[in-house]
């Protein structure tokens, strides 16, 4: 059986409510937000306008004229108690990134932090198979949990005012792929033509939250062509068996 | 006789206008915020007026002033939110009334005189490209359609058909809403203790000039965390009230993060978004908490509200709005969603 654990349903204003799982990055808790997202999906209740997994928790927007917050509440309760955690991901995107230089403004920096070689830095944020605990803040900003402990840097004292399209990079334990230009406080490794958002292409967006992500290093001389194909809709990124 | 479709040709704009409807959804797990009308009563007003839907797609105009002409034929429209001057040559036009412009004629809006957002619905509808179901412009995100982004001088709004001679219309207003903005308190309001929730209930906040569409910053009294300023980040309504590590509020609106990491001490209920937003830089808010309940009975009213607006359109006799007979009629200041800030925010 199944033990229920904990979890509460909080009320963020009069048309959305958050079933918090708990408060913590964590795999586990993630992956009972996206069982109960799925379940939404599947048997959307009434009102139900759409959801936003989250690290920790599913924030659902609702109409309130279809549903009080009590009656959505008691239906999302017995929803999350019925759920079973997913499987692991069902899809995996390998991501080309151009690492360092001009693409990875502190791929330097940061082998030095850790008294590496900044080709030591590239294998190491290349060899993980990550998570995506999240899309969000900004359109197609993926967060991904999975960063080799030893790679793990605080965020910069100062934040840059505009960061590239395409950053591909770390803060503290996190990992993440920048869509569109972006004042940020993590640190760039590297640059992938990829995109995640495009909004000219069928689909808008590829990765979704809970599937997985691995990065592999390519040569700057193929980035012209890579982002000319990019720009095209062409989707770059291949997927692969998780 | 000519194919051509009737449209309206901007003639001067500025940052703050741009074409908005009900607002993106169904993408906010990709981190696609909805973007759409700041103000949805002022928004529904206009459309009213033109006989179209609620959410349909109409241009929001901020602060400042913008004009449009009429080409390819004449184009009916209609001012509604805001209070402003408009005129079509010399005659004015009031805010909500709908005026017909014959191919050529422009019609210019000044700046706002109280409030922010004025709606200009198009009769026949804005036509575009929706992507998710929007045309919504979202600068960050460079989408919306028929421009993804601000509008310009020489940009072509393209018009479903000509319109047709006949009576003019105005929409009798609803009352105002007065009082404080009303909040649920919440998700985190456990990260604050009493002393500081009291204080950001009782306190006159003003509207920063560091703020647009994304979010609204408030000075006043800096507010302390009991337990730190950050959280693992969860989801962001429209109208949720942030407090970062700096201790002054950030409300986030329709283009903001669909995510964040900073304590959310309330959210600002549905029902008073529109009369925030339309709160201009330097202008004061008070806050006033209700229960979940109250909020939502406030909801299902102020739905009610927007369903009720096209049974409030009356179609003007021969005459036209610049009438005398019309400006007798009580219409100017009357028909906002917001009032100057002086006259719909509790005084202390």
């Amino acid at each position: 059986m199944n033990i229920p654990e904990k979890f509460r349903i909080l009320p963020c204003g009069d048309a959305a409510l958050s079933v918090e799982f708990g408060d913590t990055v964590d795999p586990d808790l993630n992956a009972r937000v996206l069982a109960l997202d799925a379940a939404l999906s599947a048997a959307p209740p009434p009102g139900f306008r759409e959801a936003i997994p989250t690290y920790r928790s599913l924030f659902v927007h609702y109409d309130p004229n279809a549903i009080r917050f009590a009656e959505l509440a008691r239906r999302l309760k017995e929803a999350a108690e019925a759920c079973r955690p997913l499987a692991g991901a069902q899809r995996c995107w390998r991501i080309p990134v151009v690492y360092g230089g001009e693409y990875g403004w502190d791929l330097a920096d940061v082998a030095k932090r850790h008294d590496m070689t900044p080709d030591e830095v590239i294998a190491r944020h290349s060899a993980p198979q990550y998570r995506v605990y999240m899309i969000g803040f900004m359109p197609g900003y993926a967060y991904l949990g999975g960063l080799d402990p030893a790679l793990a840097t605080s965020r910069r004292d100062n934040p840059r005012l505009e960061t590239p399209a395409g950053a591909i990079m770390i803060g503290g334990v996190q990992a993440g792929i920048q869509c569109l230009a972006a004042p940020s406080g993590w640190h760039i490794l590297g640059r992938t033509p990829f995109r995640n958002f495009h909004p000219r292409r069928d689909p808008v967006f590829m990765i979704a939250p809970g599937d997985a992500v691995r990065f592999h290093a390519v040569p700057a001389a193929d980035w012209p062509a890579l982002e000319q194909a990019a720009e095209r809709g062409e989707p770059v990124a291949e997927l692969v068996t998780p | 006789m000519t194919d051509a479709k009737p449209y309206l040709e901007v003639e001067d704009a500025n940052q703050t206008v741009s074409v908005q409807d009900g607002g993106r959804f169904g993408a906010q797990r990709f981190g696609l915020a909805p973007a759409g009308a700041m103000d949805r009563l002022a928004l529904a007003g206009a459309n009213a007026l033109v006989g179209a839907k609620p959410d349909a797609a109409a241009v929001e105009i901020g602060l400042l002033p913008a004009r449009f002409s009429a080409r390819e034929g004449a184009v009916r429209v209609a001012l509604y939110g805001a209070e402003r001057e408009a005129r079509v040559g010399d005659k004015p036009v009031p805010v909500g009334c709908t005026v017909r412009l014959q191919e050529g004629e422009s019609l210019s809006v000044k700046a706002a005189r109280g409030g922010v957002f004025t709606y200009l619905a198009v009769e026949g509808g804005l036509l575009g490209e929706p992507v998710f179901g929007s045309l919504s412009v979202h600068m960050r995100a460079f989408l919306g359609s028929p421009y993804p982004r601000p509008l310009r001088a020489g940009d072509r709004l393209t018009v479903g058909c000509a319109a047709r001679p006949g009576p003019e219309r105005r929409l009798d207003p609803p009352p105002a809403a007065t009082g404080p903005i009303r909040v649920v308190l919440g998700p985190q309001d456990d990260y604050f203790d009493r002393a500081n929730i009291a204080r950001f209930l009782e306190s006159e906040w003003r509207v920063s000039p560091t703020s647009d569409r994304m979010g609204y910053r408030l000075d006043g009294p800096k507010l302390d965390h009991a337990r730190g300023a950050n959280v693992v980040s969860d989801g962001i309504p429209f109208g949720a009230i942030q407090i970062p590590g700096n201790g002054l509020p950030l409300v986030l609106l329709a283009d903001r993060g669909t995510t964040g990491g900073y304590p959310k001490i309330a959210v600002i209920a549905g029902a008073d978004l529109g009369r925030f937003a339309q709160t201009q830089t330097g202008g004061r808010v008070r806050f006033a908490a209700v229960g979940i309940d109250a909020a939502q009975d406030a909801a299902r009213d102020f739905a009610a509200l927007i369903d009720g607006l096209p049974g409030r359109v009356k179609t003007l006799a021969a005459g036209d709005w610049s009438s005398e007979a019309l400006l007798g009629l009580n219409m100017a200041g009357s028909a906002l969603s917001a009032l100057d800030s002086e006259t719909w925010h509790g005084k202390s």
